[in-house]
């Protein structure tokens, strides 16, 4: 168990990064709680296996510390860190079986037979794999592989730390939900710190109790799922979490108000004073969840054009248009929507304003 | 759809058809039917049915030139499959190093297989040759137009020389066709570069080296340019290797005999093509239940 603490960590996979697009990882520090679940959730291609990777020790960081528990690993393989990793796709050793899969972590230490015999037992136990032990594990479906690379982490009784890569991306969706099962049961039963990559919101939102969001090489945001709902620090946290996303406008700021296109939407009084005293170019957010149809322009409600109404069974997706900019609303299923002109009232307690993608708060 | 005899897709089938049996079934009958036949010039033709076969498997320059070619093709696999890996392990991965070691090792493979002969005669003669002259000048006597040992050596370091880049090239595709994610993980579970070896790249290259066994074992068996050109099968009949042998019963005019030698041959080839096969496909696949 540990606690990994990422110190000014930066990594670059040229050479000589110069500009900061160039770095895949871009400078900043981060702590991993001891024993907990998280997600580390972002687009394809925004940096989270290499931070993973950074983690592991498959890539030395161009910049930066690591750190397990206060201790520095920066300098560390991977196999003198207690870390285990699972990859997207399932690694098994062919010509082994089963059980000389789970063996192996063990054996390349050195540890002796008997104690092998003991954890392997206990690790294929737990993980359902007892009946194939003797089994070639080539011969094993996907789900099964990927148990078995997890298993091989979970044999050590050393490790500290379980990273994975989007494991259950080759796994049969009926599938899914029994191993994303099977590891929160192995986390609550051994209080691993759990690192899980993966670009599906659902995943990350059920199994982690803290969800990081990755952007562009940085974490944009760490919280639970109800804080990335309710509080995105970031445009893109409001944009990726939920379905559908946040609306974000481009707006400009008056007193206890934002005008967007011409039309004032009522701001939180603090937070419009606020806004004058930060750089950058001013958006508005807002959950679909959050707003709703009024019957007049009366206390704020802004004129909306309706576009489309998309009827999802228990609720309704309004698409809407203020001007040149397209809003979502999710509204309740019976609720009535007329058929072009409707008005809209944002909430000025939900209603967030970011500077240059940022919350002003 | 009308019935599958009078189907018109018979009709684009044809084409195939016909070019293999013009590049194989009509020439492996001619084989057949000179085999069985004894042939004194035009017109004048006796059928003897299997007694060709038999004559010849009891031909003792036959037996002799058969082990002389199992072991030779045996010396070749032994070398050339873990030198080659050898060569692809230690090729390097990335940056321009690939293109360079690619183009090296293929060079031994674009030059046609008799100029190979006329190098290594050149390479190795004891009076003006590069490796002639080094190694008797090393005090050793070294001569391949004269001792069998010699010209065993100098055959064997011709065909490693070019055919060991083959392996090597079909070792490198199966080596750098293996997911990054299996050694990591091999790194992360601590595994030795021997465990990484034997239990990632090893298996991980069945498929390649198959090929790589199946193509050396026949190229190999059939081996007929180079030491011809090498050593004319001497000295002696000490270098005189099955298809060199054949060649010189048919100019001996000896047209059935070395049909049915053709097809033995032939057979030989097959049966053992297959038993490798087999064993490969099968090496570490059971279940050890």
């Amino acid at each position: 168990m540990a606690r990994i603490e990422l110190k000014q960590i930066a990594h670059s996979y040229l050479p000589k990064p110069e500009a900061e697009s160039d770095y895949a990882l871009r400078r900043h520090d981060h702590v991993w709680r001891d024993g907990g679940a998280y997600a580390l959730l972002g687009p394809s291609g925004c940096g989270k296996t290499t931070l993973l990777n950074v983690i592991s020790g498959l890539i030395q960081p161009t910049e930066g510390r690591v750190l397990y528990d206060g201790e520095d690993v920066t300098d560390l393989p991977p196999q003198r860190r207690n870390i285990a990793q699972v990859f997207q796709f399932p690694v098994i050793y062919d010509t082994m079986t089963v059980y000389e899969n789970l063996a192996f972590p063990l054996k390349n230490r050195g540890i002796d037979a008997a104690r092998i015999e003991a954890r392997v037992g206990e690790v294929a136990e737990m993980l359902e794999l007892t009946p194939y032990l003797r089994r070639r594990a080539m011969a094993l479906g996907a789900d099964a592989k990927q148990k078995i690379s997890l298993g091989r982490g979970l044999v050590r009784s050393d490790v500290a730390a379980i990273l994975f890569d989007e494991p259950l991306t080759v796994i049969d969706p009926h599938l899914k939900w029994q191993l994303r099962r099977k590891l929160k049961q192995i986390h609550e039963r051994y209080h691993l710190t759990l690192i899980y990559v993966t670009h599906d919101q659902n995943e990350a939102l059920t199994l982690a109790d803290q969800v990081a969001v990755m952007v562009e090489g940085e974490i944009v945001q760490v919280g639970t799922p109800q804080d990335l709902f309710e509080d995105p620090q970031h445009t893109f946290v409001g944009y990726f979490i939920g379905s559908p996303g946040m609306n974000i406008l481009p707006c400009a700021v008056e007193p206890g108000a934002a005008v967007v296109d011409g039309q004032r939407i009522p701001l939180d009084g603090r937070l419009s004073d606020k806004a004058g005293t930060v750089q950058g170019a001013l958006e508005l957010g807002v959950r679909p969840e959050y707003l709703s149809l009024a019957e007049s322009g009366a206390n704020g409600a802004v004129p909306v054009a309706v576009k489309r109404v998309e009827d999802l069974g228990n609720y309704k997706i309004a698409t809407l248009s203020l001007g040149a900019h397209t809003i979502k609303a999710k509204l309740p299923e019976d609720q009535d929507v007329p058929g072009e002109q409707a008005f809209l009232t944002f909430p000025p307690e939900r209603t967030k304003l970011y500077a240059d993608g940022r919350l002003v708060a | 759809m009308g019935k599958w005899e009078d189907n018109k897709a018979w009709f684009l089938v044809l084409p195939v058809f016909v070019l293999v049996a013009i590049s194989a079934i009509i020439p492996l009958m001619t084989v057949v039917n000179y085999s069985v036949q004894d042939i004194f010039g035009p017109g004048e033709r006796y059928f003897v049915g299997i007694e060709w076969f038999e004559e010849m498997l009891a031909n003792k320059r036959l037996h002799d030139a058969l082990w002389r070619q199992f072991l030779f093709s045996g010396l070749v696999l032994l070398i050339e499959i873990p030198l080659g890996v050898l060569i692809a392990l230690a090729m390097p991965k990335r940056g321009w190093g690939v293109s360079v070691s690619l183009v090296l090792l293929a060079l031994p493979l674009l030059i046609p297989w008799n100029v190979i002969g006329t190098i290594w005669i050149i390479f190795t003669r004891p009076d003006i040759g590069l490796l002639g002259v080094a190694i008797n000048g090393l005090g050793v006597e070294f001569d391949h137009t004269a001792a069998p040992l010699d010209a065993w050596i100098t055959v064997m370091l011709m065909e490693v020389w070019h055919w060991t880049p083959l392996v090597a090239l079909l070792a490198y595709a199966g080596l750098r066709a293996i997911p990054e994610a299996y050694f990591q993980a091999a790194r992360i579970d601590g595994a030795s570069p021997w465990a990484v070896f034997r239990y990632i790249q090893l298996p991980k290259m069945r498929g390649v080296l198959t090929i790589a066994v199946l193509l050396r074992f026949m190229d190999s068996f059939l081996i007929y340019a180079e030491p011809f050109v090498l050593t004319g099968g001497g000295p002696g009949n000490s270098t005189t290797f099955l298809s060199i042998y054949l060649v010189k019963l048919s100019t001996a005019m000896d047209v059935g005999p070395a049909a049915a030698f053709s097809i033995i041959y032939f057979l030989i080839i097959l049966l053992f093509s297959w038993l490798f096969y087999q064993a490969l496909q099968n090496v570490g696949t059971g279940d050890r239940q």
